[in-house]
């Protein structure tokens, strides 16, 4: 029977990535998936006709550019187009717009207030400079730092000195910043609620926290380290739908010889002497492999593909402990046409822009609130996409598709499955809140499908649906990530790897720890890399 | 109620009219979002327009904010690095403000317009940081950009253009002195200052009367061969006078990234404008600390050798650039005035004292080919244009 070097498990983007550089590597590699169709949740399904739905992950902004490069995805049909700005619906029939021009975006906030037009200026800066700093250990393994292995040394020197070079003042902010909720950070900058919400959105997104909970200020870092061609912070849509990211790698990985198996759910990984032999598919088939890599959450790889016996018991219950909690959920929308919005003039280049129907920060915590309660918000906070305004390729012309990612929705309604009549008034809350600022958006409804954390964990396996595969918090970043002594996307199974968002950078389709994972593996089987560094923009 | 939306183009200020009546060449670019002409017909006949005659260039897009209240005084004073308390009514001063770490976060010119009341005129925007200041002060900080109108009239003849206009009092205006006039009823302030280094005036005046005054002024300037002009000019003749240019020349310190990419206005020669003296003032401490300690920047200007333009250029130590440049070129022209190849710089110290040589890598094309060379460069003290009658008073007629 056939032993292939690799077999990855899981064909998300990440585990695509891994599949791609190993198979460039010259690996004899196998990407197994579950499901009849690849990308995990950055997918773009018919589920309408004509409609391409981009159903899990929705805009682009953190996939690398230097992977993006090395894998040559534009060969493989992948295009990512930016798209303009952002957009906050207000109570009192005005509304807040981020414009992508920083003159009318200028004119806009100070509209508001001539206060936060002008720090809008110092908190760019701020925060650009905590990105620089975090940006650059994207595409490295995280240093150990308990270990004295010339390499973990020479990394942590590295964001040692990264850390130092930006001088007193500065080291003082940027612990303050790790630590802060995105509420105080924004408060440092902003007098006007409007505004302060309509970037605090970024702080929540994916976390089972809320806007004035420690730690936020990070998760909002992260969505802000981004870029579209070197314009740091900007979102962009792929063409066709986020299905075309893991496509286009699933392409390259084909070309450098890789075998992608679908309708393929690994029900086990198998260990002997404590060394990983392969994998046993659902329906019995085996394939032996030298290394199996995971994609999966670090909860499903560890906790429901293994023997408990299999794996040490502290790091077991280290894993059992790490927080993937599902928080969020979709509503996914075929329109007949443009929804029209009576605050927003005709023309306004914010209706390309990504939406939002809260307007105070009370608000936003209040949503918190209810999910700490045990049920999803009633006032939710929507983040409202509308790919085919820059996309024309995903609905028949002038249809549209909606997405929107709706926070907060818990895994489970008071401990229990969620019924159908309370997905059903979830998918009505959201369809509810857009409508009071469209009076013409029921009617253009002609589809749509609602997914709450537990539809999502049962479809694409994501352990409560959490859009990162584990919180962004301080006590699960960088070393921590996922299990303290397994951040190196080794696992305490030799030959066994992690590569999914579980691990460090973390989640948000930036496919950077599935090709982490891979210069890993590729070290330990001294074979030369294949993957790219981090530009760097210094 | 039809929904509305800010503006999206570019803003015209109220002089735009005016200009692009006599706009040849339709290269205009945004200043802050109003849109103001590179050249409104040939940038080098516009630049001595100001050598030569009179030219007029649009400042209605600097930021203006009026400082009001019993503490203004005890307000700037504590703002910005020099002491204002000698800044009398009637005066205006050349400032520059610091955050607590030295580092310089914009200059500009102060008009003490009337006892108590202040205009801060600057290229960017500083209401975050004016409020931050305010607190504890009585004192009311209102931005009046668009309230207020403005010209700058620049050159030997501009003297004779307003006293042909009927301007009074302009024999006894110095340089750095500020006046009020009747202007058609409303209210004309006259200041001797600018951002050229010759004889010059700025005018500033409500939007509603702009168009009058640029008409006045044209009127009266027929015979004195003065001509609109746009910012290519402007910075040429900036260059020359070795002012600094924020952007090119220094980083305001708010918008600054990267750590070491700030300047303090000791490392901009700016020391005359740090007052030790004068009650607490921000960035005092870590001011004197750099005194003490020593600079690590240090601007210079250069009187390069040849005639090669020395843009974006490395500063070396020698002549072979064996060892790690000491510093880089910020802003650079041929001067024609003083038919001088001048820069502006930034260089490590202790290199760069005044006398001193350095030298430049520039890199020039000709027909599509590139060339290098190393030219030699002297540091020097003064402005490279700075003419008597700058500052003579009474101005003479020219």
């Amino acid at each position: 029977m056939k032993t292939y070097d690799a077999v990855v498990v899981g064909a998300g983007h990440n585990g695509l990535t891994t599949a791609a550089f190993l198979a460039k590597a010259g690996l004899d590699v196998v990407c197994v998936e579950k499901n009849e169709y690849i990308g995990g949740a950055a997918v773009s399904r018919e589920l309408y006709k004509d409609w391409m739905y981009s159903n899990c992950s929705y805009v682009c902004s953190l996939l690398r550019p230097e992977i993006y490069r090395s894998l040559e995805l534009h060969k493989h049909g992948l295009q990512v187009t930016p798209y303009g700005g952002s957009l906050q619906f207000l109570q009192n029939g005005d509304y807040f717009g981020s414009y992508h021009d920083a003159e009318a975006a200028y004119r806009e906030r100070a509209r508001f207030s001539r206060h936060d037009a002008d720090s809008y200026e110092r908190y760019s800066a701020d925060t650009m400079r905590q990105c620089r700093f975090i940006r650059d250990t994207l595409l490295r393994t995280p240093p150990d730092p308990t270990s004295f292995k010339r390499k973990d040394i020479k990394e942590l020197l590295a964001i040692g000195s990264k850390f130092m070079e930006m001088g007193e003042d500065r080291m003082y902010e940027t612990i303050r910043f790790w630590t802060m909720s995105v509420a105080e950070y924004l408060d440092e900058y902003f007098e006007t609620d409007a505004i302060k919400t309509a970037f605090s959105g970024s702080g929540i997104i994916g976390t089972a926290l809320g806007v004035h909970s420690p730690g936020t200020a990070y998760v909002l870092l992260h969505h802000y380290m981004g870029e579209v061609d070197g314009n740091a912070g900007t979102w962009g849509v792929a063409r066709g739908g986020m299905g075309a990211v893991s496509k286009s790698i699933a392409g390259a990985f084909q070309a450098y010889g890789g075998e992608l198996r679908t309708e393929s759910g690994v029900d086990k990984i198998m260990v002997r002497n404590g060394k990983t032999t392969g994998v046993a598919l659902e329906d019995g088939t085996e394939i032996n492999a030298r290394v199996v890599v995971s994609a999966m959450d670090v909860k499903r790889t560890f906790l429901k593909c293994m023997d408990r016996s299999d794996l040490p018991a502290e790091f077991h219950k280290r894993v059992e402990n790490f927080k993937i909690r599902g928080s969020s959920g979709k509503v996914n929308i075929a329109l007949d046409g443009m929804p029209t919005f009576p605050a927003l003039p005709k023309g306004s280049v914010l209706y390309r822009s990504d939406m939002h129907f809260i307007d105070s920060m009370e608000r936003m915590e209040r949503a918190y609130d209810e999910w700490k309660a045990g049920t999803w918000s009633k006032d939710p906070y929507i983040d409202c996409v509308i790919p085919t305004t820059t996309d024309p390729t995903m609905t028949p012309p002038g249809k549209h598709f909606m997405s929107c990612f709706v926070q907060y929705c818990p895994h489970q309604i008071d401990g229990r499955a969620w019924t159908s009549d309370e997905k059903a008034a979830f998918g009505r809350t959201v369809i509810d809140q857009i409508a009071n600022y469209s009076p013409d958006f029921k009617n253009l409804i002609l589809h749509y499908e609602v997914r709450t954390p537990q539809d999502i964990e049962a479809e694409i396996g994501i352990t409560e649906g959490n859009i990162f595969h584990g919180e962004l918090t301080m006590d699960q970043l960088l070393f921590n990530r996922p299990v303290p002594g397994y951040a190196q996307y080794r696992t305490p199974v030799g030959g066994l790897y992690m590569c999914g968002s579980s691990t460090h950078p973390g989640g948000g389709v930036m496919a950077a720890p599935g090709a982490n994972a891979a210069r890993e593996i590729l070290a330990d089987l001294k074979r030369p890399n294949t993957v790219p560094e981090n530009f760097g923009d210094d | 109620m039809s929904a509305s939306e800010v503006f999206q183009g570019q803003i015209r200020s109220p002089f735009y009219e005016r200009m692009a009546a006599l706009d040849t060449k339709s290269t205009w670019h945004t200043w802050k979002g109003y849109t103001t002409p590179d050249a409104l017909y040939c940038g080098e006949t516009e630049y001595f327009a100001v050598r030569n005659a009179t030219g007029v260039f649009d400042i209605t897009p600097m930021t203006k904010y009026r400082i009001k209240g019993r503490d203004s005084l005890a307000y700037i004073n504590r703002l910005v690095t020099r002491d204002m308390e000698k800044i009398k009514p009637g005066r205006v001063a050349y400032a520059v403000w610091c955050d607590d770490q030295g580092q310089v976060l914009d200059d500009g010119t102060i008009f003490h317009l009337r006892e108590g009341e202040y205009r801060l005129c600057s290229q960017e925007r500083h209401f975050d940081w004016l409020m931050t200041n305010a607190i504890g002060f009585d004192v009311s900080v209102t931005e009046e950009t668009a309230e207020v109108a403005g010209l700058a009239v620049q050159g030997p003849t501009s003297y004779s253009v307003l006293k042909n206009m009927g301007i009074k009092g302009l024999d006894e205006l110095k340089l750095f002195g500020l006046m009020h006039v009747d202007f058609e009823g409303a209210e004309l302030m006259v200041s001797r200052t600018g951002f050229t280094g010759d004889l010059g005036y700025e005018l500033w005046i409500q939007p509603d009367k702009a168009t009058a005054l640029w008409d006045a002024l044209f009127a009266a300037g027929k015979l004195y061969g003065i001509r609109a002009i746009g910012a290519h000019a402007l910075e040429m003749a900036r260059v020359e006078a070795g002012y600094l240019a924020p952007g090119p020349d220094f980083l305001p310190a708010k918008a600054t990234v990267r750590t070491g990419r700030t300047r303090s206005p000791l490392e901009l020669g700016l020391e005359w404008l740090v007052d030790f003296s004068k009650p607490n003032f921000n960035g005092r401490r870590a001011l004197a600390e750099e005194k003490r300690k020593g600079s690590t920047w240090r601007l210079v200007k250069l009187d390069i050798a040849g005639n090669k333009i020395a843009h974006s250029s490395y500063i070396f130590d020698d002549a072979s650039a064996s060892k790690k440049n000491i510093g880089f070129i910020t802003s650079a022209e041929w001067s024609p005035v003083c038919k001088q190849n001048v820069a502006l710089g930034s260089v490590r110290t202790p290199h760069g004292k005044v006398g001193s040589t350095v030298w430049v890598e520039i890199y020039y094309q000709r027909e599509m080919h590139w060339s290098r060379a190393m030219a030699k460069a002297t540091v020097v003290d003064k402005p490279f244009w700075l003419p008597p009658r700058r500052s003579a008073t009474p101005p003479g007629p020219y």
